[in-house]
Order: structure tokens, then C-alpha cells, then sequence
């Protein structure tokens, strides 16, 4: 990272340019009318003031969120042509993805944050254990990386937003669904598990913190990123 | 100084540049001038670092392109065509974020160049409310921000109106006075107007590099004479006119009521005097006679249309 300046200045116009824009805000609305319906389900329906469901529901949820987050990220200038310009800056590809990533990073952890107020409800009508509770947070901020580098990645191999979206959703859909999957297969290949996003989120939010799962979300993330620079080098 | 080998770039089977050579010196406003297709934006592209080449070198002040692209992409301020900007941000902003990015303290430069482009009345209003003179000239803004030796413009002028084109076309030949200016048009007269240089493009070669007085000098060697008279037919206006020495041909024009001949003159000869001497003294009367305006157009028009393959000398 030796241009760390180019790097936080493409991320910061990047954050500007979401929070100008109406799709930010619908989809951060969207997002919380239904994590607020889910929790709030339980919350009235069985009287328990609990964030254990709400950290259950979060993996599924941030694979239609965050695919919408992350579409425009390169199909946008691809397709007004601004990439054009983007790659005749004097700036390595590298800190272009990065840039970009973080930012869409940030947005996902900005989008995320008003649930804190349901952790507000909890605290004052129950007692949470807070274990889970810092874990949940810290899984959904490796989760929300991992799937805007998907995201990312998606959105950079085409000019069309909705190809970017849908291919990220199946690519985060898909890695979610692994470990359901896993029980048609025979015992042998229960390893493939260890493939599934949901599965280490929920070690993490089981506020269990553990390298592996941890190694494993950054990993997709930096395979994401290495394949997206190349991607952008190649595809001109 | 910019020199620039063997450049090739193919998409798929079809070759856009096939094997491209030239140098361009400093302080020189050269055009990039060429039919549509026919390889001038791949060229530029390939300058600018956005493509690679398949072949060939670009090199810049003894720098390769292909060795230290972040150098060369310093060195060089590129407007792609038809200006590219993020429409969504405010003018100033974008011109602070590209200023940013390029490590450059932004707000006096960005002040600087909003002045010499004149977009200052501009600065506050979205990119994408701006007409098409505005935008590029936010993007000869954009492309002058860390003050660049070089400049390429890729079709600057396309889609202006006349008074823009003309507004356009005095900044970079303001420009052209301290920077190297390399550009690309469809149009000749651009070239003619603004370009000390002009190579001509066709079908990813180049077909004619020369000094552009050179090439209309060239082009001027034949000559058209264009006469409009009364009082005779064509036959014998024709009969009259072959006599005079120098004329080459003389071939009907279209007119519905006069006589109208184009008379084709070779060499440099003068037969204007008498062409009218002829006339008088025949009590024809004449209504018209003008020399053709011979410019870069017939060379452009007999290289990349009559797909004459040698270049002009």
C-alpha cells in the first residue's frame, strides 16, 4: 500500500457518491424494515428480547443487500464510460479495488449500525449475554467483506448492473447454502461445511472467535480482490 | 518528446492498429485525423496506457509505457472521447478528487485551471447538468490539472455547436504554445485550423504524416477553376478553354440556366487572366469564376476513400 492517499481518496468518493445517490437509502431501508419485522417478530409474538434471531437471519439477508450494494461499484463506470478514466490515473489497479472495496465495506457497516438500536430494546427489557452479541457484530462485519468482494468481483466483469447483482446474489446465495446442503451428501464429504459463509458466521456469533473462521473470511476476500484486479487489468 | 514503433492492437480478428509508427516532438499540435474506425481512439488509448498494446512500443521521454505505466500516466493528461466524467458530482468536486488522487494540493490548482478553461460560473453545478461545451471543457480541466507536458484530446469538439468548436479549438491552440497536444478528429478543417502536424489514419495505418502546410501544398498541385458563363454552349466554351496552356481538362457542371464548366489546372500555372480574356473577347458573359478551395480534403478523400496505399510525398 505504498499510495495509501490514492487509495483513501478513491474510497472516499466512493462513500460520497453512494450517499448521494437514492439507491443508498432504499436499500438501507429495505434492509431494516425487514431485520426490524424479523426481530420484532419474536420480540412481540414470544416475548423475547433477544439478538440471537436477528444474527440467525443475518447471512441470508445481507445476500440480497449487499449484491445491491456492490453493482455498481465497476458496472457503473464501465458502462458511462468513466473507466475509462479511472484506469488513466496514476493508479495501480490494486489500489483502485481496494478503494472501492473498503467502501463498499464501510456502507455495509453504516447500513448494518441502526440495529444497534434493537440491542438498546434488548439491554433495557432483558439481560443479553454480551458474548454473542460482540461476535454477531464482528461476524457481520467479516461477513459484509467477504460479500462485497464477491460483489466487487461480479461487478467487474460487466457493464450491466443487473447481470453484477443477480451474479453476485447467486454467488453469496450459493456459499450460503452449502452447509444446508451438506446433509444430502454422504458423511464423507461433510467437510464441504467449511465452504459455507453461514457456517463460521455462526461459530463467530456463537461469540466464539476463532482464527480459523476469521482466516476464512479474509480469504475470500483477498482471492475476491486478487481476481478482481486482474480482471480490471485484463478487461479494457 | 513521444515516439511511438510498430504500434499493433487487434479485437478478436479484426486488426484496429496494424503496425503504427511516428514521433511526435515537443511543442507540436499534432492531429490524429482519420474516418471513423479507423484506429485513432485505439491509438490514443494505447498513448494514454488504457489499452495494451499487442505489439510495438510507446515510448516517452525515454520511458516504455509497457515497463512504467504509472509514470507515463503522470506525464500524460487524457480526455477520452466525448468526456467520461462522473455526472453526479459537482464540477469542483470532481476536479478536487482528481487532484487528489493525483497527489496534487488542490484548491488553488483546481481554481488555476477552472480559469484558464473558463469554467469558473460552472464550479457548483452537477456534471451531468452541464451542456456538451461545458463538459468538455471540465474534461480539458480534468486532463490539465497536474499540469501535463502532454496532452491527449480524443475527438475534442465532437458534438459542439459552431461558437463552442470555436471556443475549443482557441484553448488548444493557446495550449499547443507551451504543451505538447496530441488529438484526434473526424473533421478537416480542425486539423487544418488548429494542427501543425497532421497524420492521416486509415484502417489502422497511417497513410500520410507530413507538416500540414506541406500536405495542402501538396494537395494545392491541382488546381480547379470553376466558370459560370452566358452566351455560349458548352462545346465551344470547352474548345476555347483547352487552348490555354496549363489546363489540363475541361469537364461540364451542373447548371440550369448558364453555361458552367470546371476547368482542372496542373502545375502551378495561372490561367485565371486568361480564362477572363477569352470570355471578354468572346462577349460571353461571365457571372462566375472561382478557384476551388483545394484543401486537406482531397488528399484525405483519395487516401482513405480511393484506398491509394502509398503516402504522399
Amino acid at each position: 500500500m505504498e499510495r495509501f492517499s490514492e487509495m483513501s481518496a478513491i474510497m472516499r468518493k466512493e462513500l460520497k457518491s453512494y450517499f448521494n445517490s437514492p439507491i443508498a437509502y432504499i436499500v438501507i431501508t429495505i434492509f431494516l424494515v425487514f431485520t426490524g419485522f424479523f426481530f420484532f417478530k419474536d420480540f412481540f409474538y414470544f416475548n423475547q428480547a433477544e439478538m440471537r434471531n436477528l444474527f440467525q437471519l443475518m447471512p441470508l439477508m445481507l445476500c440480497f443487500v449487499i449484491p445491491a450494494v456492490t453493482m455498481r461499484l465497476f458496472s457503473e463506470e464501465r458502462q458511462s464510460g468513466s473507466f475509462e478514466i479511472l484506469m488513466t490515473l496514476p493508479v495501480t489497479s490494486r489500489n483502485i479495488a481496494l478503494g472501492k472495496f473498503f467502501a463498499g465495506t464501510i456502507f455495509s457497516a453504516v447500513m448494518v449500525s441502526p440495529t444497534l438500536i434493537y440491542l438498546v430494546t434488548v439491554v433495557l427489557l432483558g439481560t443479553p449475554d454480551f458474548g454473542p452479541v460482540i461476535g454477531g457484530y464482528t461476524g457481520v462485519i467479516f461477513l459484509s467483506a467477504a460479500y462485497t468482494s464477491i460483489g466487487l468481483l461480479a461487478s467487474s466483469f460487466t457493464r450491466n448492473q443487473v447481470i453484477s447483482f443477480i451474479s453476485a446474489w447467486a454467488a453469496c446465495f450459493s456459499l450460503w447454502l452449502i452447509d444446508k446442503a451438506v446433509i444430502f451428501l454422504p458423511s464423507k464429504l461433510g467437510f464441504i461445511s467449511y465452504f459455507g459463509t453461514d457456517y463460521h458466521f455462526q461459530n463467530i456469533a456463537k461469540g466464539l472467535i476463532d482464527s480459523r473462521d476469521v482466516v476464512y473470511f479474509i480469504s475470500i476476500c483477498v482471492l475476491s480482490l486478487m481476481f478482481t484486479i486482474k480482471v480490471i487489468e485484463e478487461r479494457r | 518528446m513521444i515516439s511511438v514503433n510498430g504500434l499493433t492492437r487487434s479485437y478478436g480478428n479484426f486488426k484496429a492498429v496494424d503496425d503504427i509508427s511516428f514521433t511526435v516532438r515537443d511543442g507540436e499540435i499534432t492531429g490524429l485525423l482519420g474516418p471513423n474506425g479507423a484506429g485513432k481512439t485505439t491509438t490514443l488509448r494505447m498513448l494514454s496506457c488504457y489499452l495494451n498494446a499487442d505489439k510495438g512500443s510507446v515510448i516517452v521521454d525515454g520511458i516504455n509505457a509497457a515497463d512504467d505505466p504509472l509514470r507515463i500516466k503522470q506525464m500524460i493528461g487524457y480526455l477520452p472521447e466525448s468526456a467520461p466524467l462522473y455526472g453526479d458530482m459537482l464540477v469542483f468536486d470532481y476536479l478536487m478528487y482528481i487532484a487528489e488522487v493525483r497527489g496534487i494540493p488542490g484548491v488553488q490548482r483546481v481554481g488555476e485551471v477552472a480559469e484558464t478553461c473558463r469554467i469558473k460560473e460552472v464550479m457548483h453545478k452537477n456534471i451531468n447538468e452541464l451542456s456538451k461545451g461545458y463538459r468538455q471543457r471540465v474534461g480539458l480541466a480534468h486532463a490539465m490539472i497536474h499540469d501535463p507536458q502532454i496532452l491527449i484530446l480524443d475527438e475534442p469538439t465532437s458534438g459542439l455547436d459552431p461558437i463552442e468548436i470555436v471556443e475549443i479549438r482557441n484553448l488548444i491552440k493557446e495550449l499547443g504554445k507551451k504543451k505538447t497536444v496530441i488529438l484526434s478528429t473526424h473533421i478537416l478543417p480542425e486539423v487544418e485550423a488548429t494542427c501543425d502536424r497532421v497524420i492521416i489514419i486509415n484502417k489502422g495505418r497511417i497513410v500520410a504524416d507530413d507538416r500540414t502546410e506541406l500536405l495542402q501544398s501538396a494537395a494545392g498541385l491541382n488546381k480547379k477553376i470553376i466558370i459560370r458563363v452566358s452566351g455560349a454552349d458548352f462545346g465551344t466554351v470547352k474548345s476555347a478553354m483547352t487552348g490555354i496552356s496549363g489546363v489540363r481538362s475541361v469537364e461540364p457542371a451542373d447548371d440550369p440556366e448558364l453555361t458552367a464548366a470546371v476547368i482542372s489546372v496542373s502545375g502551378n500555372a495561372e490561367v485565371r487572366p486568361e480564362i477572363f480574356r477569352i470570355i471578354a473577347s468572346n462577349n460571353w458573359m461571365m457571372y462566375e469564376m472561382k478557384q476551388d478551395q483545394v484543401s486537406l480534403e482531397n488528399i484525405f478523400r483519395e487516401l482513405t476513400v480511393g484506398g491509394a496505399n502509398g503516402t504522399v510525398q
